[in-house]
């Protein structure tokens, strides 16, 4: 049976670090200059945050090889308990974030101590009924403000002297954030910790065998990539100026696959390509509505039938590197 | 605490619908994932397109409710084996989860081209004459249709248990759920199979739509968010039993119509709250075998 990774190419693997290190400093300097190229900066944040969560996410998926249908529960909680904190505490915006993350993270350790206790298909289900969960508590809960959501967030002042509501600070503050949630995941993807994951996504009982605790290391991963995910809600939040039920919804959930598999599963940056693509989609089709839903979800289905290695894997296996 | 029977018994008959629901939903599910080894995300849209069949035979054909119960799911039958024959035959030995992936498009599809056409507002559907009015039973004012849509779904139900445990054709798929290859030698058409087990997975779904039409009225995201919950009845009852999924469905139903009378706040939450529950007691679910 086909795993649901092909982007692991033997091959590639010894040359993997030189050429992604190139890419990494391409990638950095190419979001440095981008704001100085007249692009409107706020639409380069949304992605950038969106493209964080999709990193976070293909962290479980790509690597451990667990699909969760309800991520999006990470991300809207950090975006409610930031916004809450930023707006009704008055907490800077490094405190707020920092406080998001955190509830996320403890949401992460929860559900996923519940999700692991089934496999492969089940393990999708299960994310995507405790997300729903989590979405009619927000909508019964007095502090998320409901269908109105928690609006006009403060941006305040980054550490005490950085700006936030000018547009450039900003834009440099969230680059920041999304550069360090980026290595943690590179680095986490090619440590001991990261190989072990591979393994147990490839063979579980072979790994189980040879002593890994394997359900330790997909709950440390799902948590992983739960606080991170959160960092991007949290970011989010601070960047619109708003947290709504959107966030938590499971469209949401979906979006964050769909980013994952159109960039390329387990490519260190298909993530990043798919959540840029997605989200210039949803902005340039703006005035078509629905219509939107129907482009994504032929995406969708043309993605798995025909186009499974995703556009960074395609790149990937046709010059025989690993992305 | 005092019960006000009227009200409890009111609830518990929503509670029944709604199981009525779970269970042929999950039991479509459940034939399917037996077969093609793919959790079927695009059935709530399939049983949204249900409900949008019977009232597009209504509005433009002039055709009937007893009709459209019959050629309703015919429909999606139909929709489901065009479906199965262009794309998801081609995911068999791939990972389940690609399968789970192409039926989550499909619904964005479905959804969005629905959306587009008739917004997020319900269309009206009227109970057919003959099962208009109600019985009062003393105790409780019992609506006719709401009834018959107990005893039909459970009908249905159990025709659905006796197709697959007990005849001959429900005999070689369970023999091709454990072992398509062989069957195969066999000289039985395993593919052809699988395509018409899809089509009547689904058509349980439209059928579901149909009945559902004139108590919840037709709308395009009818489907989306029964079919959450409908995932959490299959986790809790686990898929590898057909009888399981029909007791699973109507007894979260149940559970639902009592919370909705004693803690009305945890009606929506109540079913994930339970899976979680079962997660940490029998992690296997309820009758499921380990998957």
């Amino acid at each position: 049976m086909t795993s649901i990774t092909e982007n692991a190419d033997p091959r590639a693997v010894a040359r993997s670090g030189t050429d992604q290190m190139i890419a990494l400093a391409g990638m950095t300097l190419l979001f440095a200059v981008l704001p100085w190229t007249g692009i409107y900066p706020y639409f380069v944040m949304q992605a950038l945050c969106f493209a964080l969560f999709a990193c976070a996410f293909n962290l479980l998926i790509g690597y451990g090889g667990l699909l969760s249908f309800g991520h999006a529960m990470f991300l809207g909680t950090a975006g409610y308990i930031s916004g809450h904190a930023a707006k009704v505490w008055g907490v800077p915006p490094e405190i707020a974030i920092l406080l998001g993350t955190a509830a996320s993270t403890v949401l992460a350790v929860v559900t996923g101590f519940i999700a692991i206790r089934r496999q492969g298909i089940y393990f999708a289900m299960i994310t995507l009924a405790l997300s729903q969960l989590m979405y009619f508590i927000y909508v019964q809960a007095a502090f998320t403000h409901g269908e109105d959501g928690i609006q006009s967030i403060p941006q305040g002042k980054f550490l005490g002297f950085l700006d936030l509501s000018q547009a450039m600070v900003l834009y440099y503050v969230v680059l920041a954030i999304f550069l360090f949630g980026f290595l943690v995941i590179y680095r986490a993807i090619n440590s001991p910790f990261g190989e072990v994951l591979k393994s147990i996504r490839e063979n579980e009982q072979r790994a189980v065998s040879l002593g890994y605790r394997a359900d330790q290391y997909k709950l440390l991963a799902f948590i992983l990539s739960g606080a991170l995910s959160g960092l991007a809600g949290a970011t989010k939040a601070i960047v619109a100026q708003n947290a709504s039920l959107t966030d938590v919804h499971w469209t949401m959930s979906g979006e964050v696959v769909l980013m994952v598999l159109l960039g390329g599963l387990g490519t260190v940056f298909g993530p990043v390509v798919g959540a840029f693509v997605i989200i210039a989609m949803q902005q340039y089709l703006a005035p078509f509505g629905q219509w939107v839903l129907v482009i994504q979800g032929v995406i969708f289905v043309v993605c798995v039938l025909a186009f499974r290695r995703g556009i960074v894997g395609e790149i990937a296996h046709y010059t025989r590197r690993s992305l | 605490m005092a019960i006000n029977t009227q009200a409890l018994m009111a609830q518990l008959l929503v509670g029944l619908i709604n199981g009525s629901f779970y269970a042929l939903l999950s039991l479509g599910l459940a034939v399917i994932f037996g077969m093609l080894n793919i959790i079927n995300f695009a059935h709530g849209a399939l049983y949204m397109l249900g409900a949008f069949c019977a009232y597009f035979l209504l509005n433009i054909f002039g055709i009937g409710y007893w009709w459209a119960l019959i050629l309703a799911p015919l429909a999606v039958g139909l929709v489901g084996i065009v479906i199965e024959r262009t794309m998801l035959q081609w995911l068999s030995g791939l990972d389940h989860l690609y399968g789970l992936l192409l039926t989550f498009g499909l619904v964005l599809i479905i959804q969005g081209i629905f959306l587009a056409y008739f917004g997020s507002s319900g269309l009206p559907y009227d109970i057919p004459d003959l099962l208009k009015g109600g019985t009062n039973l003393g105790f409780m004012f019992l609506p006719t249709y709401r009834a018959w849509v107990v005893v039909f779904s459970l009908a249905v139900c159990l025709a659905t248990w006796f197709l697959i445990e007990k005849t001959r054709l429900g005999a070689y798929l369970r023999a091709a759920t454990e072992n398509p290859t062989l069957v195969r030698a066999f000289g039985i058409n395993v593919p052809l199979m699988i395509t018409l087990t899809y089509g009547l997975g689904v058509a349980l779904a439209g059928l579901a739509g149909v009945l559902s039409a004139p108590i919840n009225q037709v709308r395009p995201l009818m489907g989306a968010d029964l079919i959450i919950v409908v995932f959490a009845v299959v986790v809790i009852g686990g898929m590898g039993s057909i009888m399981g999924s029909i007791v699973t469905g109507f007894m979260l139903g149940i559970l639902e119509g009592l919370t909705k009378y004693f803690y009305p706040e945890a009606s929506n939450t109540v079913v994930f709250i339970f899976m979680v529950l079962v997660l940490l007691i029998k992690p296997t679910g309820l009758t499921g075998r380990a998957a």
